[in-house]
């Protein structure tokens, strides 16, 4: 698959497994895990792109006597996540197309 | 391998590069491992669950700019001293137009890297310019009863067009190949800083 496309599909993935909630980098990783598999390289550093972005913040809370870092999706993030929504139409609709043409060569 | 072994190992690989990003990125791997602990993994399996040292420094390295790197380097670990503010004063005629150099040939070559590419691209747009002139200038000639002339210039233009269509497929693999240099050499220079340090 294309870098830049896939970096862009992966920011959404990330931004989307934390809509709902605050989640934490582990967390992210198995939510992800039935759709994507996700590396802890690959996940820090699209959490830090995100970050420099402005599309999620992160704070330190106490768990288990440690210190665990959670990050929340801001305005900009979810702006982010309907951007891909809209866009994705378009994309299916020249998806839809490709493969019409592609049956057509294989009847032909 | 232990978590404290893994992140003292990583830690030590990392040495050179700017500290709040190694420390930040030891906290995250940390955090990790006891996520992992927490669920039930042994030590051992959280640990290689994220996998190996190697393919963690490579992609660290890959990670942080290299002007980030050069950065860290050239700011003083410790405060200096009075004697130390003095010598780097009295040396700065050498040491200052040895950075200047250093900096000048690291920008030259990257400079060189895309006049390449811009002189290759322009090879490609002049044959695409010749072949279109041609093929014009020939229909008027053709148009103006010198249609032999005419049919020469037109097959000018043809042979133009002909290498414009080789000439774009160098053009494209000399600008993959350019770009691709140029990422292995700035990993290469990002990697040297790295070993300096770790090894010391």
């Amino acid at each position: 698959m294309d870098i830049q496309l896939k970096r862009g599909l992966l920011d959404v993935c990330v931004l989307a497994a934390i809509k709902n909630e605050d989640s934490y980098g582990y967390k992210i990783i198995k939510d992800m895990k039935p759709f994507i598999e996700l590396s802890e390289s690959t996940l820090y550093t699209i959490l830090k792109r995100l970050e420099l972005a402005g599309m999620l913040t992160v704070r330190n809370a106490e768990h288990g006597g440690r210190l665990r870092k959670y990050y929340r999706i801001t305005d900009t993030g979810r702006n982010r996540i309907e951007e891909f929504k809209a866009d994705w139409k378009e994309i299916l609709s020249i998806y839809q197309f490709v493969m019409k043409e592609d049956d057509g060569c294989d009847k032909g | 391998m232990t978590k404290v072994k893994f992140l003292m190992l990583l830690h030590e690989r990392l040495a050179g590069l700017p500290l709040d990003e190694v420390e930040e990125r030891l906290s995250f791997y940390s955090e990790m491992i006891d996520d992992r602990m927490e669920e039930g993994l042994s030590e051992e399996e959280a640990v290689a669950a994220i996998g190996t040292v190697d393919e963690i420094v490579v992609q660290i390295i890959a990670d942080i700019p290299l002007t980030k790197i050069a950065m860290d380097k050239c700011k003083p670990k410790r405060r200096l001293r009075a004697g130390e503010i003095l010598l780097l004063a009295l040396g700065s005629p050498v040491w200052l137009s040895l950075l200047v150099a250093a900096v000048a040939v690291v920008f030259s070559l990257y400079i060189s890297a895309w006049a390449v590419i811009a002189s290759v691209w322009a090879v490609f747009v002049s044959l695409v310019g010749c072949a279109v002139g041609c093929i014009v200038g020939g229909i008027g000639f053709t148009v103006l009863d010198h249609a032999l002339t005419g049919l020469a210039v037109i097959a000018a233009g043809l042979v133009c067009g002909g290498l414009a269509v080789f000439t774009f497929l160098g053009c494209r693999a000399v600008t993959k190949g350019v770009l691709i240099l140029t990422k292995k050499t700035v990993l290469w220079m990002k990697k040297s800083f790295a070993k300096r340090e770790g090894t010391v």
